[in-house]
């Protein structure tokens, strides 16, 4: 099993649509391409909006997964 | 996305321009240009002087309305300049501020809060909204 080498972390909980995308979209700038980087909120309406984020600028989310309130992406940068 | 997304904001409310704010924001995440031209009493707004005071809410927010704002700025909601600040930061976002709401108000550039680009009049802004979408809030 590999385990994915995470090179930053965005902390979106608590905040409202559309900070999480917002936030997520300024950290991803200050990785490499190919890089990892994790998201954890807890917008509802994050898991649209990461999907269509992801769709529109190509970032690909390879991971994601819901524990209770906080909903988490990993996402490679392209 | 290439087109910018153009929006003349002419309404003051706070929750009309946390609205604005947010589509900038959400449109500036996807790498789209936005450009917003401020008017009226949403130029009034960017003072710097007064674009941290409370502007109020539409009449059709209410009391019910009033509550609900408050209830989600309570649970840590970015106000619409910080929004507007985040996405300035992304790059992109284009304010201007109408030139004859500058006369009409009587301020000068020194007078607007350091989110506003500049001074423009609207064939500037239609020029540069391009083919892009226009919205009016």
């Amino acid at each position: 099993m590999t385990v994915l080498e995470i090179r930053q972390r965005v902390d979106a909980r608590g905040l409202s649509c559309p900070m999480p995308i917002v936030k997520t979209a300024q950290a991803i700038k200050t990785l490499a391409a190919g890089e990892l980087i994790e998201v954890e909120a807890t917008d509802p309406g994050s898991v649209k909006d990461f999907a269509a984020w992801s769709r529109s600028t190509g970032n690909d989310i390879v991971e994601q997964s819901v524990d209770g309130a906080v909903f988490r992406y990993v996402i490679r940068r392209k | 996305m290439d087109e910018p997304l153009n929006v003349v904001v002419f309404s003051g409310t706070d929750d009309k321009l946390q609205a604005v704010a947010v589509l900038t924001a959400g449109a500036a995440a996807l790498g789209r240009p936005v450009n917003l031209f401020l008017q009226y009493w949403a130029l009034d707004a960017f003072r710097s002087d007064r674009i941290d005071r409370d502007h109020g809410l539409a009449p059709e927010a209410g009391a019910a309305g009033r509550v609900a704002v408050d209830a989600l700025r309570a649970a840590g909601q970015s106000s619409w300049a910080e929004t507007l600040r985040q996405a300035k930061e992304l790059g992109g976002v284009d304010i201007e501020a109408c030139s004859l709401s500058m006369d009409l108000l009587h301020l000068e550039p020194s007078d607007l809060d350091p989110l506003v680009d500049g001074v423009e009049g609207v064939t500037a802004f239609y020029l540069n909204a391009g083919q892009g979408q226009l919205l009016f809030i």
